[in-house]
């Protein structure tokens, strides 16, 4: 208490010439709840196809896969192929997420499905995105049964998908999603922004993928207008 | 670690002779100077992000205290705790007793120049907890008992065979003939050997990039998702930043991200940008039972108010030093401070005082890069020039310098005897440069001479020339 105390004080006592406290309180107050969103680039705002083209686009240059799919029945399906392609053991690991769990599994009959969090052992991992951003190929995952964090971190092979509805131009868009959906104020106990697979530069500055992170990220959009 | 801005000329000399080191250091210039002029080349809004970012952390600053203090209130109803550290020793403590309470024997890091900054590894070794680091950098000069030598690539100063030497000397249980030469092979190696760690791990040790007041959120930058699985994996989570880390909103903290990564490494953004806040809740199937942030002040809070104020708007995004031809010619450990570069020129002095850092300030051309460069427009060459003069002010300065001021001094204040001086010296300066006009060597001034050659002044002076042009355009 006597730190906070302290520390409090003598950060008042420097800031004595620059204000009263009680105005300052006000001017505060007024940011916190305005938040206002500053200077948001041009280049996310689009309309919506586009901005799914954009997303894409920018995805893919930070080295993710990035493939559209009509209805999430097609899931189970894409995922084996993906495994199958690149030699992997026909087996996915994915949390509670209603989304993932309404396809139709079963239908592939090679593929294991494994619930849960993962403790390390996982190749593979499967993940349902909050939201996405346009502006930087970057996907918002919260936390939770529906969509365990660790899945996005131990597995090597992350696959992420995404309603296309859910990409938005920018950053400040995912708060105004996270405010509607955890209130104000209040956040998902985790939001992972992930832009791409794990890389490292710290080899002589080279980057190289895959460091503790996946090695590799495909991103599945769920976009019933596909064919547009 | 221990302060040695003091021995900079010798470190200097040092570094200017060490082969690895300076082959080392040309991957700096290479690897980030054109990959930064590009994003932000890319990105039209970039100038104006960078005003608006250096607006939020300056209304941030003037409001300081408040927003300390609804960031307390917000961990705190998420069910995290926030300890409050005057000082290094505090803040080590703190994690000291958390790390007690728990039984801890080992602590995972991910990569913090904070826990650099209070010393928390070797506090941590001699309490007999075993700190890893598993940012891949940090995890290196880890193995080698080194330092970082830069904020965001602690490993820049090492080449790839130094680090396939470290790795034979340490991952013993590894066979002895397996392949290391390809840099993948070392990545690969580093990520099975921590693997295991993180899991081990009773404790979680991250620092933060931004702290969020309206959420109590702490969040971390970074591409390699070693931090996320440190703050996810191990039973307690411990976040240690510095109070001048906090933004107001989650949207300012999106507008200063768009000029950290783009400044950083060249990214539009990094790998992963984690919001944290809180521990595990009911329906969390992962995530830390408990979170605790440490704030430190560490001499934060009398840099308020004062000519190096600006400072604290410091992202850490070490786009100064590299651009810094000073950083380039000597690498970071030059500076014998946890802070390297232009912006540890200007910090180190303000946290460690100006006796202790004497020379920092001066490692220095004043060229402005880091001021052209730095999104936060800190403007540091003019703090540096600040500490020059206190440091002339409380006659820290070394004596050959002081003496040559002061002999400047004694001819600036008399014209006549200045200018006859001058006449003199140049013609003699002249022919010991000879055909060349370049001075290899000049008396008394080894210091600059030794790594770079000194033109030699050929014609006639400055007044000379002066006075001739002035007569021949006189009407
Ligand atoms: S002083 Fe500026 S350029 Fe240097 S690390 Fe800080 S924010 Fe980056």
């Amino acid at each position: 208490m006597t730190a906070k105390h302290n520390i409090l004080t003598r950060v008042r006592t420097a800031l004595g010439s620059q204000g009263e406290a009680a105005g300052r309180r006000e001017v505060v107050e007024a940011r916190l709840s305005g938040a206002p969103r500053g200077i948001v680039p041009q280049r996310g705002q689009l309309p919506r196809n586009e901005r799914i083209d954009l997303f894409r686009a920018q995805a893919e240059s930070v080295n993710a896969t990035v493939e559209t799919v009509g209805d999430y029945s097609e899931l189970p399906h894409s995922v084996s192929r993906y495994l199958r392609e690149r030699n992997l053991p026909a087996a996915i690991r994915m949390g509670d997420d209603a989304r993932l769990g309404a396809a139709d599994w079963l239908s592939e009959r090679t593929l294991e499905i494994l619930k849960g969090p993962t403790d390390g052992s996982d190749m593979a991992g499967l993940s349902h995105a909050f939201a996405a951003v346009a502006e930087t190929g970057t996907l918002a995952l919260t936390a939770g049964g529906d969509n365990p964090t660790t899945l996005n971190f131990l597995p090597e092979y992350h696959i992420v998908v995404i309603h296309a509805d859910d990409v938005e131009g920018d950053m400040e868009s995912i708060w105004d999603r996270v405010r509607t959906r955890f209130g104000k104020g209040e956040m998902s106990r985790v939001v992972n922004f992930v832009t791409g697979p794990s890389r490292s530069g710290d080899i002589e500055q080279k980057i190289l993928l895959g460091a503790h992170g996946p090695r590799a990220l495909h991103i599945v959009v769920v976009d019933p207008a596909k064919d547009r | 670690m221990q302060l040695t801005s003091h021995k900079f000329k010798s470190h200097v000399s040092k570094a200017l002779v060490d082969a690895q080191l300076q082959k080392a250091l040309g991957n700096v210039e290479k690897g980030f100077i054109d990959k930064r002029a590009k994003a932000a080349g890319a990105l039209p809004e970039f100038e104006s992000l960078r005003d608006n970012a250096k607006a939020i952390k300056d209304h941030t600053l003037a409001n300081l205290d408040l927003y300390l203090e609804t960031y307390e209130a917000r961990v705190t109803a998420a069910g995290g705790t926030v300890h409050w550290a005057e000082t290094a020793a505090d803040a080590r403590n703190i994690v000291l007793d958390i790390c007690k309470r728990r039984g801890a024997r080992t602590v995972t890091k991910g990569k913090s120049m904070i826990t650099e900054e209070i010393g928390l590894n070797d506090f941590l070794s001699q309490h007999d907890i075993e700190p890893v680091e598993t940012d891949l950098g940090e995890y290196i000069i880890q193995l080698r008992g080194e330092h970082p030598s830069h904020i965001i690539a602690p490993a820049v100063h090492l080449n790839k065979d130094q680090v396939e030497g470290d790795f034979r000397r340490v991952h013993t249980h590894l066979p002895e003939f397996r392949d290391l030469t390809e840099p993948t092979a070392l990545l690969s190696e580093a990520r099975e050997v921590l693997r295991q760690r993180y899991f081990e791990a009773d404790v979680g040790i991250t620092g933060a990039n931004f702290l969020v007041a309206e959420t109590g959120s702490s969040v971390i930058v970074t591409n390699e998702g070693n931090g996320d699985l440190t703050q996810t994996l191990g039973k307690v989570h411990v976040v240690v930043a510095s109070i001048e880390k906090i933004v107001p909103t989650l949207e300012d903290t999106s507008q200063i991200l768009r000029v950290l990564a783009r400044s950083a490494t060249g990214q539009d953004m990094s790998v992963y940008t984690t919001f944290s806040t809180g521990p595990k809740r009911p329906d969390d199937p992962d995530g830390p039972e408990e979170y605790h942030v440490i704030l430190l002040d560490n001499g934060r809070s009398s840099m308020l108010g004062t000519e190096y104020q600006d400072m604290l708007r410091c992202i850490r995004c070490g786009a100064c030093m590299n651009h810094c031809p000073v950083y380039h010619a000597v690498g970071g450990h030059a500076y014998g401070s946890v802070y390297p570069g232009p912006m540890g020129a200007v910090l180190t002095p303000s946290l460690n005082g100006i006796d202790k850092a004497g020379h920092l300030p001066n490692a220095s051309t004043f060229c402005g890069r880091c001021e052209a460069v730095c999104p936060m427009r800190i403007p540091l060459p003019k703090m540096m020039r600040h500490w020059r003069e206190q440091e002339f002010e409380k006659h820290l300065s070394a004596r050959a310098s002081r003496y040559g001021l002061g002999l400047w001094a004694f001819f600036a204040r008399r014209p006549k005897l200045y200018r006859a001086a001058v006449s003199l010296a140049m013609p003699l300066l002249s022919r010991l440069a000879g055909k060349r006009h370049r001075l290899g060597a000049l008396p008394l001034a080894g210091g600059w001479t030794d790594h770079r050659d000194l033109p030699a002044p050929e014609g006639p002076t400055f007044m000379q020339q002066y006075r001739k042009h002035q007569a021949s355009h006189r009407p």
